[in-house]
C-alpha cells in the first residue's frame, strides 16, 4: 500500500462529508471510513476534516488518539487483533500468540515493512465461549490453535 | 453463531407481535406496562426501565432520542451479540417500542467496533423493516414516525458508559460526563435521551407482547424476569443461558457442567470473585448483580494471574480523566506485580484495599468505581493463595 496522494484525501473527505453531513456528530463515521480506506488517518487528513467540519485540528487529533481502532500511523492491510482477556487466556491464548509472532515475524504492536500485516492485542471481543479468539480486520476467528493460525496466515500471505 | 442453549424458560418467551400491540396503546400505557413489569436495566446497573422511560416521556422537548447500547465490552459478556444476531426482531422492534413510548423520532444502535461484522446484517434488517412499514414514516399505518441508525464504536470500553457513549455519538472523545444532568433530560445533543442495553429492549418487547404480569412471574421480589448469562471459562458447556433472577451460583455451575471449580467471577472484570464457600449466594440485584458475565476458574488456576489480567484491562481502558481511576488502577496493578514477586507486605496489601475503597467512592464514572471490585474480592477471598505466592516468590526462596 502506498501513502495516498493529498488530492485523493481531499476528494474522499468531501465525499464523506456529503454522505454523513458536516456536523460534529458525524466526525466518527467520517474518521472510521478514512481509517478503513487508507489504513490510517494522516495529519493532512485530520486537517482536511477539521477544515471541512469547521473544528480545530487538535480536536480531531484528540478524537483519533482516543480510540484504539483509529490510528495516526500507517497500519497493515490485515490488522490482526488477538484477544488477551481472561477467558481467551484460560483457553490457551499464549500458544496462539507465539504462533502468530513466529509465523509473521512480528512482535505485538508491530506492522510488517511491506504494510501487509499489523499484529496487536485487543480486549474481549465477545467470543469468550469460543476462545482463543481474534479479529482480522472485521472478521472473527474462534477456537484458535497453532495449526489453525498457520493455515489462516498462509491463506493471507 | 452459538445458539441459546439449555435455556429454562425460553420457549415460553416465544415472541408474539409486540409492535402491533404497543402502537394500539398510548405511550403512557406502554410506559406503565413496562413499569409494572418491574423490568430493570440489563446492562448491569439495574435502573428501573419504566421509570427511565417515564422521565423521558414527561420531559418537554420537540426532539427526543433512543440509544441502544450495543457496546458490550465487559470481559466475558457476549449475550448481546447473540441477541442481535439471532433474536434481531426482539431487539430492533424493542427499540421502536421504546421510541414510541417516549415519543422520540430517532434511535441509534451504538454497535461496538469489534462487532462490525454484524453491521451489514443489521442494516439489511432495518431496510426490510422500512419496506414492511415497521420503521420509518407512518409505522404500521399510524402517525408515528421513527427511524434507527447504526453507529460503530472504535474500540474503547469506557464508551459503554452511557454519558461517554453520548459523547462518542456527538463526535468527541469517549469521556464520561458528570451526572446529573442525566441523559433523560440532557442527552444526545442536549435532548432527552434514553440509553438502554440490548437485552433491556428485548425484554421490553416481551413485556409488551406477554404482559407485565407474565414477565414478573419470574425472578425475585426486586429482580423481575429472566436474565441472559454469558458463561465462559472452565466448564463443559460454555455459552448463553437464560435463567430466572435469583438462581444460585451453585445451580448455575451445575447447569453449565462446571467441575473442580475454585472460583466464579460474576459481572466481568468489574464484578466480584465468588469463592466456593459462597456459591449459595444468588444472582439478582438484591445479592450479586450482573450484566451477565460469568467466568469460571478451576482448581488449577492461579488467582493472581486472573487478577493481573483484570487490572491490566482497567489500566489500559481508563479514560484518564480523573485521578483516582487513572492513578489508582496503576497502583493496584503494581501491587499485583509486587505480590507476584513476593514483595508485597500484608500491611501494604491492606493499604491497597483502602485505596480501592477510595476509588469506589471518588471516581467519576462506573469504570473507576468498579475496577477495584476484583482486586478487593480476590485478595480477600484468596488471601492464603496470594500471600503464599508472595512468600515463595517467583524465583522461589
Ligand atoms: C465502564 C462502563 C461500561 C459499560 N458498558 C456497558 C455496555 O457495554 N453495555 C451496556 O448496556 N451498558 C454498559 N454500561 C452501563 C451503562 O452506563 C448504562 O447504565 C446502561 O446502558 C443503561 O441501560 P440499562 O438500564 O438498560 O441497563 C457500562 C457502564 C460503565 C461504567
Ligand atoms: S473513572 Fe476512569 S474511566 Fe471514568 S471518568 Fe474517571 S478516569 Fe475516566
Ligand atoms: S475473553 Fe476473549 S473474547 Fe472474551
Amino acid at each position: 500500500m502506498i501513502v495516498p496522494d493529498n488530492n485523493v484525501i481531499v476528494n474522499e473527505v468531501e465525499k464523506l462529508i456529503e454522505k454523513y453531513g458536516s456536523g460534529r456528530e458525524n466526525l466518527l463515521p467520517v474518521l472510521q471510513d478514512i481509517q478503513r480506506k487508507f489504513g490510517f488517518i494522516s495529519d493532512f487528513a485530520m486537517q482536511e476534516i477539521a477544515h471541512k467540519m469547521n473544528i480545530h485540528p487538535v480536536e480531531v487529533y484528540g478524537v483519533v488518539t482516543f480510540y484504539s481502532f483509529l490510528s495516526t500511523e500507517p497500519k497493515g492491510k490485515y490488522i490482526i487483533r488477538l484477544c488477551k482477556t481472561i477467558s481467551c487466556d484460560l483457553a490457551g491464548k499464549d500458544a496462539v500468540a507465539n504462533t502468530l509472532q513466529r509465523e509473521l515475524g512480528l512482535k505485538f504492536g508491530e506492522t510488517s515493512s511491506d504494510r501487509k500485516f499489523t499484529l496487536e492485542y485487543c480486549h474481549c471481543i465477545g467470543m469468550c465461549d469460543q476462545g482463543p479468539a481474534m479479529l482480522i480486520n472485521e472478521q472473527v476467528y474462534t477456537k484458535l490453535t497453532p495449526s489453525k493460525v498457520i493455515e489462516i496466515i498462509e491463506n493471507l500471505k | 453463531m452459538p445458539i441459546i442453549n439449555d435455556t429454562v424458560f425460553f420457549d415460553e418467551r416465544a415472541h408474539g407481535e409486540a409492535l402491533e400491540k404497543a402502537l394500539k396503546m398510548t405511550p403512557q400505557e406502554v410506559v406503565l406496562e413496562v413499569r409494572e413489569s418491574g423490568l430493570r436495566g440489563r446492562g448491569g446497573a439495574g435502573f428501573p426501565t419504566g421509570t427511565k422511560w417515564m422521565l423521558a416521556l414527561t420531559a418537554k422537548s420537540d426532539k427526543k432520542f433512543v440509544v441502544c447500547n450495543a457496546d458490550e465490552g465487559e470481559p466475558g459478556t457476549f449475550k448481546d451479540r447473540v441477541l442481535l444476531s439471532e433474536y434481531t426482531k426482539l431487539v430492533l422492534e424493542g427499540i421502536v417500542i421504546g421510541g414510541y413510548a417516549i415519543q422520540a423520532q430517532k434511535g441509534f444502535i451504538y454497535l461496538r467496533g469489534e462487532y462490525a461484522y454484524l453491521y451489514e446484517y443489521l442494516n439489511d434488517y432495518l431496510e426490510r423493516m422500512r419496506k414492511e412499514k415497521r420503521l420509518g414514516k407512518n409505522i404500521l399505518g399510524t402517525n408515528f414516525d421513527f427511524d434507527i441508525e447504526i453507529r460503530l464504536g472504535s474500540g474503547a470500553y469506557v464508551c459503554g458508559e452511557e454519558t461517554a457513549l453520548i459523547e462518542s455519538l456527538e463526535g468527541h472523545r469517549g469521556e464520561a460526563r458528570n451526572r446529573p444532568p442525566f441523559p433523560v433530560n440532557t442527552g444526545y445533543l442536549g435532548y432527552p435521551t434514553i440509553v438502554n442495553n440490548v437485552e433491556t429492549f428485548a425484554c421490553a418487547y416481551i413485556v409488551i407482547s406477554k404482559g407485565a404480569q407474565w414477565f414478573s412471574k419470574y425472578g425475585t421480589e426486586k429482580s423481575k424476569g429472566m436474565k441472559l448469562i454469558s458463561v465462559s471459562g472452565d466448564c463443559k458447556k460454555p455459552g448463553v443461558y437464560e435463567v430466572p433472577f435469583g438462581i444460585k451460583v451453585k445451580e448455575l455451575l451445575e447447569l453449565v457442567g462446571a467441575e473442580d471449580t475454585k472460583a466464579v467471577q460474576i459481572g466481568g472484570a468489574s464484578g466480584i470473585c465468588v469463592p466456593m464457600s459462597e456459591i449459595d449466594r444468588n444472582i439478582s440485584f438484591e445479592d450479586i448483580p450482573t450484566g451477565g458475565s460469568v467466568i469460571i476458574f478451576n482448581q488449577n488456576r492461579n488467582m493472581l494471574e486472573v487478577l493481573k489480567n483484570f487490572m491490566e484491562f482497567f489500566v489500559e481502558e481508563s479514560c484518564g480523566q480523573c485521578t483516582p481511576c487513572r492513578i489508582g488502577n496503576k497502583k493496584l496493578l503494581e501491587g499485583v506485580e509486587l505480590l507476584e514477586e513476593g514483595k508485597c507486605s500484608h500491611k501494604y496489601l491492606n493499604e491497597l484495599i483502602e485505596l480501592g475503597k477510595t476509588m469506589q467512592i471518588a471516581s467519576k464514572c462506573g469504570l473507576g468505581q468498579s475496577s477495584p471490585n476484583p482486586f478487593i474480592s480476590i485478595v480477600t477471598n484468596f488471601k492464603d493463595e496470594i500471600m503464599s505466592n508472595s512468600i515463595r516468590g517467583k524465583n522461589g526462596y
